[in-house]
């Protein structure tokens, strides 16, 4: 299969969309237990917000099975190439991980899991305190990795965009040039 | 999206790299050092790293937990000693007007519950406990909760949370003494005049000699909203039904220990316990920020359901240990004010509980076979 130079328009929809919103649940979720008062604003926020960062989580994997990715450079060092990869795995399993855990987690509370007033997800967690004690580490621990994986792939995206300057960058940042019209 | 200024303006995207004098690439390379340490900085001021002064709800839970002698693991941090009841909630037609929320419809709603005193101690003496509360899980036909807690004061003792945090930390034990050092309770009383009307209602208010006849206030405003898109400011209390006795002086000192839990369970073998659901509707100028103010007397009252308790269970192994009764759970037809206060105990609640279920899970806390005075109940 051949490989294109770009991300398809999908993928980079999917890829800002989502970065803006993964972004926005960590800073949201250590305001919310740090905040005295915000936290039912915030909350109301997280779980939709959550719930819709796993929906696209789906979507994105699809797209990508379907439409693989550009190809990383060939002179790209062996130590980077893998770094990419498999930072890039780690961030698709935390984008499940992260909203699944903290679904379990409100279940495992005993707590609901409203998504805005009236609707209310199933408990996917049995009502327990071991179980809610390590789910709830878990979910703060995954953010924090999620966080410091965002920053690695926020520095590797702009080494690759100022200091290497070899299109990895703008293959997600713009689609692929227009193909000159041949009939006319 | 950020472009240097030295790109040359025609280079497109897969053109192979021009050389990069080292400089320029050292500049490039603290550039992108500047953005990832700008956003590591602000999560870490968000998560409030960077500000140990910053009241949080893990530094008013530390000051909570403080204000106890010694700590008990896998208790709540505040009303540690209390008893798990259930039973059901039937709403009235006439709470309709006021609210659309399934649990006040004329139906019963199951009701999942704990009485519980004031203090950070399981073991503390019922019957000196001057802080008495209720806190209750309702679930309506349409599977939604409301979640509540209550207590028997009738207006909270201050009115924001850095006078709450205050004066945790003047009730904390004097480690010279076991008791709070009176010269701090006194600063603090001074400091907070809006305190005197809590410490006039612990002094003069009467004891009733039951958890069945206290009457239980929600003292947090709440928005209702009707069917009709209408909506108005609220609070409630539960009002007994139970006839009021008074516990002595004398018998408050002389009580057991576990004195209202078996008095309720003794109560509660004759048959059930009932409150009635008394809504308060705010006039003009009746503040929902400020739980220290109760609203007039004049305005006006909806009954608009009744609690009713028909069994109860020691804590230790009832329903309502793992449930954290956190009062910004409402079901649709209910919203939370702007009161400050009521956000704050979301976010201290949340705390407690995940210390103490974490102590829970780590064996930390005392086996239910442990807990004393439980063979003497009835």
């Amino acid at each position: 299969m051949s490989r294109p130079a770009h991300f398809n328009a999908t993928a980079r929809l999917l890829h800002w969309g989502m970065a803006a919103m993964v972004l926005g649940m960590l800073f949201v979720g250590v305001a919310m237990v740090s905040s005295m008062t915000l936290r039912p604003m915030l909350l109301s926020l997280h779980r939709p917000l959550g719930v819709a960062i796993l929906l696209l989580a789906v979507v994105r994997l699809a797209n990508r099975l379907r439409h693989p990715p550009p190809p990383l450079p060939a002179d790209l060092p062996r130590i980077q190439a893998i770094a990419a990869h498999v930072s890039h795995w780690l961030l698709y399993a935390l984008l499940f991980a992260m909203p699944l855990v903290g679904w379990a987690m409100v279940s495992a509370a005993g707590n609901p899991v409203v998504l805005w007033p009236g609707a209310t997800l199933p408990a996917i967690a049995p009502q327990d305190p071991a179980i809610y004690s390590l789910l709830r580490g878990a979910h703060t621990w995954l953010a924090r990795v999620l966080f410091a994986l965002v920053l690695l792939h926020v520095a590797a995206a702009l080494f690759h965009a100022w200091v290497r300057r070899d299109g990895v960058f703008e293959a997600m940042a713009r689609g692929a040039p227009p193909v000159p019209d041949r009939t006319r | 999206m950020p472009e240097p200024e030295s790109q040359p303006p025609t280079t497109p995207p897969s053109a192979p790299p021009p050389p990069q004098p080292p400089r320029r690439a050292s500049a490039r390379l603290l550039a992108i050092a500047a953005v990832i340490g700008a956003l590591a900085l602000a999560f870490a001021w968000t998560a409030g790293w960077l500000s140990p002064q910053r009241l949080t709800p893990a530094r008013l839970t530390d000051a909570i937990e403080g204000t106890s002698p010694e700590p008990f693991p896998g208790f709540r941090r505040a009303h540690a000693k209390g008893v798990c009841v259930a039973g059901y909630f039937e709403g009235r037609t006439e709470a309709a007007a006021l609210s659309k929320a399934r649990v006040l419809a004329p139906v019963r709603s199951p009701l999942l519950g704990r009485m519980s005193i004031g203090g950070g101690s399981p073991y503390g003496l019922d019957a000196q406990a001057r802080v008495r509360s209720m806190a209750l899980l309702l679930r309506g036909d349409d599977g939604q909760e409301w979640r509540m807690a209550m207590n028997s004061f009738p207006f909270f003792a201050v009115r924001s949370i850095e006078a709450f945090h205050a004066q945790a930390l003047a009730g904390a034990p004097d480690p010279a003494t076991g008791k709070p050092d009176p010269a701090r309770l006194a600063a603090f009383a001074q400091a907070h005049p809006e305190s005197k009307a809590f410490a006039e209602w612990a002094r003069s208010a009467p004891w009733s000699d039951s958890f069945a006849n206290t009457q239980y206030n929600g003292i947090h405003a709440f928005r209702f909203e009707d069917a009709d898109g209408g909506s108005r400011m609220v609070r409630w209390s539960m009002r007994t039904q139970t006839p009021f006795v008074e516990l002595t002086p004398a018998q408050r000192e002389s009580a057991d220990p576990d004195y209202l839990e078996t008095e309720l369970q003794a109560r509660l073998a004759e048959g059930p316990l009932r409150w009635d659901m008394v809504v308060t509707i705010a006039g003009p100028g009746d503040d929902s920020r400020d739980p220290s103010t109760p609203w007039p007397d004049e305005r006006d009252q909806v009954v608009v359901g009744t609690v009713v308790i028909e069994r109860a269970e020691p804590q230790a192994t009832g329903a309502c240990r793992d449930t954290n009764f956190d009062p910004t759970v409402v079901p649709p037809g209910v919203s939370l004010s702007d009161d400050p206060i009521l956000a704050a105990r979301a976010a201290v609640y949340a705390q407690s509980f995940d210390r103490r279920q974490r102590e829970r899970a780590l064996g930390l806390a005392p086996r239910p076979a442990s807990a004393p005075a439980r063979e003497n109940a009835p």
